[in-house]
């Protein structure tokens, strides 16, 4: 669909709208605002597409020859595309390391499983304690989750390389595990109240009535109707874990076969090898998860992200 | 999506969640309506559990139960070791302390006042500070134009438009560094290609045909930093002032726009005033995230090969990481970095809290 096609749209909508409104606007003319809604869409394609610009640029690289990236004319598709780039990531010859992709990409998404499990079962307990009990240190509570969050992991990173040697939980994932969990609870406490806040207490009450435990209005009640929120803080919790890259740059330096996705790019790229049609498609490889979660819980995504940032 | 946007931004910001809060209040100091409603079902429980439970219920321990797994994991692995910062900052600590051959010593501010005499020190804060300055206004003034054209758009061009930012957003650290860094290139990046194809008065020329962005010194370097972290970060911006300028209600725009205000003067005059907490909100937020940038700072000046395009964060995590490693040293700096970051983080609390965010 052309932007043209979607002026006309949106002037028969328009038409229709103002049919229903019998005042006629500020008295300028039609072809003027038409203009205007032409120039505005016009902007949004062009916003649209130099914000992508950099990913399709990265996907196009993934899916060129060698012969194609240092010519002297780049060209934004590829004239004779391959799969050989995929190919060298996936049985591991790429980066030199000789251990394959899905290595990497197990550890990953066992460390990201993980923690978004972990992180939505504590912060939902939590949640529930701030939203439906009054007690003391309440706000104080509130208030070290807006300030923890903040603590910059860079400094972090010091002392508990020093702890985690103390106590073998270098080159383990169950380490980063502790950490990602740690760092996703305060956002995902601090939007999973305003969801467990927005559930009737009524269905709570009404449950208990009829006999229900605590554990059972729990499971029955709240848990099914807080679901969809539990989702949509997951995002966070998911992107913190597949993400975090100064935690598992300092913990996973002895044993690649420990190494997570992010390490994995980071270490192929660090070799200076310029292949970038494989170091392209290893980057692209490790952004499709993403993408497809993304894409799956979007629509709530916006809703909670607009929700934990217009809220603090 | 449009939707979708606007009806939390509605809920949360108009008058309505403010009154909620006296319902959710209930009765000063006690646990709510809760406490009573699982006294009501403990008949039912078995022996033992009742008991506990009971004793719960009497010393109102419900809520701290709750709570108790996230303090321990917040305690650990963020509370405890910022102490520990502090405690390192005055210690030597090095590989030796480390294996515990050595015992630690205490050093009183030796770790600071050799940090302060580090011309390096001065050159990594004033990288840092310029960086975070230049890069916080970019993402503020992009974002809400974005954000401003967003509500503009008809809605299915505005879940386009808000998708593609969305992704930026979405997309790793490490894939938008690594990216961004083949596209300027030396060789075979497009960046240079293209301005090696620009005319001359409009800053071209032959001579960006090789140009090295990543090694040529900190401006070069922090300009492809600058486009990586306004990419990422101006989509977040965006999202948020779109639910902003929702609960803004139409009535307001549209008698200003009858009246023949321009848009110009009736951004200043209604958007601007309605929206000033959620801007500073945003500002302070940007200023902690874009203070001493570290993956793609990393990544991009050529993991700690560049000592004079360092910032804060890398200088600390050379001084404690790099053989020797010297964690006390880190620690004093990662100190004062943790301090800064907490000042802004002070005006942040209250501008949430006086947003009425705690309730």
């Amino acid at each position: 669909m052309t932007a043209l096609h979607r002026v006309a749209g949106n002037q028969a909508l328009r038409r229709s709208r103002s049919s229903a409104r019998p005042r006629p606007g500020p008295g300028r003319p039609r072809a003027s605002r038409s203009t205007r809604r032409f120039a505005l869409n016009g902007i949004g394609v062009v916003v649209a597409l130099v914000t992508l610009f950099p990913i399709l640029w990265m996907v196009s690289t993934a899916f060129k020859p060698p012969g194609e990236l240092y010519s002297l004319t780049p060209h934004p598709l590829p004239a004779h595309p391959t799969l050989g780039n995929f190919a060298a990531v996936i049985n591991g010859h790429a980066a030199g390391l000789g251990i394959s992709f899905w290595t990497f990409a197990r550890n990953s998404l066992y460390v990201t499983v993980v923690t978004v499990l972990l992180a939505s079962l504590v912060s939902l307990l939590a949640a529930v304690a701030v939203a439906r009990f009054r007690f003391r240190f309440r706000v104080t509570y509130l208030i070290m989750l807006l300030i923890v969050q903040m603590l910059p992991a860079q400094a972090l990173v010091i002392p508990l390389f020093v702890d985690f040697r103390g106590i073998g939980l270098l080159d383990n994932l169950t380490g980063l595990i502790l950490i990602y969990t740690a760092q996703a609870l305060p956002i995902s406490i601090w939007l999973l109240r305003n969801f467990v806040a927005a559930v009737p207490r009524d269905l709570e009450e009404a449950a208990a009535i009829d006999g229900a435990g605590p554990v059972r209005v729990f499971w029955r009640i709240l848990f099914p109707l807080v679901a969809p929120g539990l989702v949509a803080t997951s995002i966070f919790s998911f992107i913190t874990a597949w993400n975090e890259f100064i935690f598992a740059l300092t913990f996973l330096g002895n044993d690649q076969s420990k190494f997570t996705l992010q390490i994995y790019v980071q270490f192929f790229f660090a070799r200076g090898t310029a292949d970038w049609g494989a170091i392209m498609a290893a980057s692209t490889l490790y952004m499709i998860p993403v993408m497809v979660f993304f894409l799956f819980v979007q629509r709530r995504m916006v809703g909670g992200l607009v929700a934990g940032a217009v809220k603090g | 999506m449009a939707e979708t946007v606007e009806s939390p931004g509605r809920r949360r910001l108009s008058p309505p969640a403010v009154g909620a809060r006296p319902e959710q209040r209930g009765r000063p100091g006690l646990p709510a309506r809760a406490g009573r409603r699982r006294a009501a079902s403990a008949p039912g429980a078995p022996g033992g559990r009742a008991r506990a439970g009971a004793f719960i219920r009497r010393h109102r321990l419900g809520p701290y139960l709750l709570l108790l797994p996230s303090l321990i994991g917040i305690g650990l692995v963020l509370l405890w070791p910022t102490i520990q910062v502090g405690v390192l900052s005055f210690q030597n600590f090095g590989l030796g302390q480390l294996s515990g051959a050595v015992p630690t010593q205490w050093v009183g501010f030796a770790n600071f006042t050799n940090i302060l005499r580090d011309a390096e020190f001065w050159l990594a804060l004033r990288n840092t500070v310029v960086f975070a300055a230049v890069v916080v206004v970019l993402t503020l003034l992009i974002g809400t134009l974005v954000g401003l054209l967003l509500h503009h758009l008809g809605r299915r061009m505005a879940t386009f438009v808000s998708s593609a930012t969305l992704l930026a957003w979405a997309t790793p650290v490490v894939s938008a560094s690594v990216v961004f860094y083949w596209l300027f290139s030396p060789d075979g990046g497009i960046v240079d290609w293209s301005l090696s194809k620009l005319p001359g008065w409009l800053g071209g020329g032959a001579h960006w045909a090789a140009f090295n962005w990543t090694t040529s010194g900190a401006l070069p370097a922090y300009t492809v930093l600058t486009f990586i972290v306004v990419w990422m970060g101006f989509p977040f911006i965006a999202v948020t002032v779109l639910a902003g300028l929702k609960t803004i209600p139409a009535e307001l725009t549209e008698a200003a726009r009858v009246d023949g205000a321009s848009p110009w003067r009736s951004f200043w005059a209604i958007t601007y005033p309605l929206m000033r907490p959620i801007f500073l909100v945003l500002l302070l937020l940007s200023i902690i995230w874009d203070f001493g940038v570290f993956t793609q700072t990393y990544l991009i000046t050529g993991e700690l090969g560049n000592r004079d395009e360092y910032n804060l964060s890398l200088y600390a995590y050379d001084k404690a990481f790099t053989l020797p490693p010297s964690y006390g040293l880190g620690a004093a700096l990662a100190l004062i970095l943790t301090v800064i970051l907490l000042i802004i983080t002070v005006g942040y609390v209250r501008a949430s809290v006086r947003q009425g965010a705690i309730s």
